[in-house]
């Protein structure tokens, strides 16, 4: 294995043809670059995979805020680019629809987990556990093809007759289920399913990996309470993946059945359009909703306990300070993954459930705030009188706990079924699960970002763009969530095309247009950051050292460049844990330092 | 490499670690259906007996096919060979008995989709098909594995792809096992 490769740059497999000369090394430009079993390389394909993603449904939100703040404005040139979705420049009801679920579902599924832990555990597993790659670098190459079919499949999906899929992100039956009922439940409601149950694969061999490198490839002296807080985050993210992404398949599966074998699993007493009787009988839509759900509330853990791990680590190296509470925080990573299967019926509050069983659903969601909250306080105590190092990446830690904050106070809120009567499917809702699981994750994947972007390729992203991005996308993000709590107190409803017909929310008109004006901003600044990633590439300021945080994990004890097996002689041994900062007098110790003789244990 | 803390092999981890995965998918299936038959309008069923010969068959293929992996830890190839080509066959055998007990449970009235068939019905049909496609993953990797100990450019005494594979085989063997008395049970 040759350790002085020069990464080079330009790894996305769509990008691969202009790159094809310029390689005199023994790996092929194909086994390097495409079909690579390298972890370095599939965590790459997996980062700028989920950016694509991001920038499409990015620009889905774009265009249905353009509705929702201007529903008056007609713009012809929608039109020309979107046809007969677009009529007279104006977004049709069942694009928007589209536009919704298709956001929802690429957001939700192909950036933040595929995106998010397909990058950061392939990328910080094997060098932060310290092993030479994961346990089955063929399975690991698997996942990201399978993803890649997903993809390509869900991309399909936005150019066919009928549009994609367009029920909502959850695809509820009988809406889904029923093609005759709407144009988005026809053929782009199978590709939809086809897509996802090949996502659901992708991220079992995935998970799969990360949790036996984790658990059977750690170097020697690595026990489990030296690990960084990230490997526990992605190695709780991953069990909670192996244990609920297959629930949601055998959902998909029945969902498939209905459709196309005249099953009646969800289905019972239909009147379709209000003139066709349909046949079946005996099921129950509610059947999915548990299905759906069961997977679905450990699906919003699986985006956020990565970048929890993310944001412990690097505001660690950040504040030159221990974490505080490491042992606490593994506790309460635990706590969440545990829990998170237990609440799941907190999405379904207002089906008719029995108020009872309810009730024990509210005290088990309500109980998720103790360790979320134990998290919260290790943080701002971490924070607490450290000698902070403003970079881009801790500006996105700080604004990660803002955000988690912000937004988990309101999960207290929702939580309680009886507040949730009022509040279901409104605004508040909305508000909620994009501060605290949207925002909040993407600043914590950009915190990754910014801080392995020297290991990942040898050269540092802009700071000024930097801090640029951070601040536009933290004010964005207020102004654009903030507001729409109100709304939601106000009872205005999620999903709908068009408030003006209602009279109590025509005083909304002008914070819509504030919304949308905020949204579109916050897209735009997004871009600067794909900018800067792809300029950073190649022209980025040089890494000069191993080591250029002072950090004291084990992926900087590798070369600048890592070749494939990461470090070019031993394995190096590891004889601390990973938070040995500000100790005995000095700044940092890294992991490979024996203890001293006369040195206090932490 | 380094001393590497190694009690499973990575590889025998995954599969437990898919198997873990397997069973999720089927918990939720059952589950699903132990609620479906609480509810009003649940129509019961009788197991066509085929059933429980296709059960005979799959306990039987365990067993050659642990008898084909002792086999392999000894070495005796020809031995090898065989009986995990007997797993293979039974394996198809079993697969086929199954699609024929589809088809006897429609003939009993028993409608599994389209107009007139009912959830209870259509449950057989998705948890048993879907245990059969697990089947049919286990019966390709039976047979790339048995193409492989036929390959004459390398001796492999690897055990680690055969063990995975009786490991896998004996669990959809329990699978099925499980799904059966759940049905008998439960109709």
């Amino acid at each position: 294995m040759s350790n002085e490769i020069a990464i080079q740059p330009g790894i996305s497999g769509h990008e691969v043809h202009e790159h094809h000369e310029a390689h005199h090394h023994h790996e092929t430009f194909i086994t390097k670059y495409i079909f690579s079993q390298d972890h370095k390389m599939i965590a790459k394909q997996f980062l700028i995979t989920g950016m694509i993603w991001a920038i499409i449904g990015g620009l889905m939100s774009v265009l249905f805020r353009l509705q929702l703040g201007y529903p008056d404005l007609q713009m012809p040139w929608l039109e020309d680019i979107f046809g007969h979705w677009a009529k007279d420049g104006k977004i049709t009801p069942e694009f928007y629809y589209a536009l919704v679920t298709m956001h929802g579902t690429i957001l939700v599924f192909f950036v933040l987990t595929a995106g998010l832990s397909g990058t950061f555990a392939n990328f910080l597993i094997p060098f932060q556990v310290g092993a030479r790659d994961m346990a089955s670098p063929f399975i690991n190459m698997l996942s990201y093809w399978f993803f890649f079919a997903a993809s390509v499949i869900l991309m399909s999906s936005l150019f066919v007759q009928t549009g994609p899929a367009a029920g909502g992100w959850t695809v509820y039956p009988p809406l889904s289920a029923l093609g005759d009922a709407s144009q988005g439940s026809k053929v782009g409601m199978d590709l939809w399913l086809v897509s996802l149950a090949l996502f659901v694969v992708s991220s079992l061999l995935g998970g799969l990996n990360y949790v036996s490198t984790i658990l059977n490839m750690r170097t020697k002296g690595m026990t489990m309470t030296r690990l960084p807080l990230t490997i526990w985050g992605l190695l709780f993210t991953a069990m909670l993946g192996i244990l609920s992404f297959p629930v949601l398949l055998s959902g998909f599966i029945l969902l498939l059945f209905d459709r196309h074998l005249g099953t009646s699993f969800y289905l019972s007493d239909i009147v379709l359009n209000g003139t066709k009787i349909l046949p079946n009988e005996g099921g129950s839509p509610i059947l999915y909703q548990h299905l759906f759900w069961f997977l679905g509330h450990p699906e919003v853990y699986i985006i956020i306990l990565p970048t929890m791990g993310i944001v412990s680590e690097v505001m660690s190296v950040n504040v030159r300070k221990p974490i505080f509470g490491y042992t606490a925080m593994i506790a309460s990573l635990f706590a969440i993954a545990l829990l998170s299967f237990l609440v799941w019926a907190h999405h379904m509050f207002v089906t008719g459930m029995n108020p009872f069983l309810g009730s024990v659903f509210v005290l088990l969601t309500l109980l998720i705030a103790v360790p979320s909250a134990i998290k919260v306080f290790n943080w701002l105590t971490t924070l607490w009188r450290g000698n902070i190092r403003f970079t881009p990446a801790m500006l996105f830690c700080i604004g990660f706990v803002s955000m988690f904050i912000s937004g988990g106070l309101t999960g207290i809120w929702l939580g309680n079924s009886t507040l949730d009567l009022h509040l279901h499917d409104t605004y508040f809702n909305i508000a909620h699960f994009h501060l605290v699981m949207g925002v909040a994750a993407f600043m914590g994947m950009f915190a990754g970002v910014y801080h392995w972007f020297p290991k990942m390729y040898g050269r540092y992203m802009n700071n000024t763009l930097g801090y640029i991005h951070f601040w536009v996308t933290l004010i964005c993000a207020y102004v654009i969530f903030w507001p729409m709590h109100y709304e939601g107190f106000a009872g205005m409803p999620r999903r709908y095309f068009d408030y003006m017909g209602w009279e109590s929310f025509k005083q909304f008109a002008e914070l819509n247009k504030v919304i949308s004006f905020a949204a579109i901003l916050s897209f735009l600044v997004q871009l600067s950051f794909v900018f800067n990633f792809f300029y950073s590439i190649f022209k980025g300021r040089k890494v000069t050292t191993t080591n250029p945080w002072g950090a004291t994990t084990l992926e900087w004890t590798t070369p600048i460049r890592p070749g494939h097996g990461n470090w070019p002689g031993e394995i190096p041994e590891v004889h601390r844990w990973p938070y040995d900062y500000g100790k005995d007098g000095r700044e940092f110790i890294m992991q490979t330092e024996p203890v001293g003789k006369d040195e206090s244990s932490h | 490499m380094s001393v590497q803390n190694k009690k499973v092999h990575p590889y025998k981890f995954n599969l437990w670690l898919g198997l873990a995965g397997i069973i999720m998918m089927f918990a939720g299936l059952t589950s699903a259906y132990i609620v479906k038959r609480s509810q009003p309008g649940w129509e019961s069923f009788n197991l066509p007996r085929i059933f429980l010969y296709s059960t005979v068959v799959i306990l039987i293929s365990s067993i050659t096919i642990q008898i084909a992996y002792r086999a392999f830890k000894e070495h005796d190839m020809p031995r090898y060979r065989l009986f995990f080509a007997v797993t293979g066959v039974l394996g198809i055998m079993f697969m086929i008995m199954q699609v024929v007990g589809f088809y006897q449970f429609r003939d009993m009235g028993m409608i599994m989709t389209g107009i007139g068939s009912k959830p209870a019905y259509s449950f057989i049909l998705a948890i048993a098909g879907l245990h059969i496609v697990h089947v049919l993953g286990g019966v390709i990797a039976l047979i790339i594995i048995f193409l492989k100990a036929f390959s004459s450019t390398k001796r492999v005494y690897d055990s680690i792809p055969v063990e995975i594979v009786t490991t896998y085989w004996h669990f959809v063997d329990i699978l099925w096992v499980y799904l059966f008395v759940f049905f008998s049970l439960l109709h």
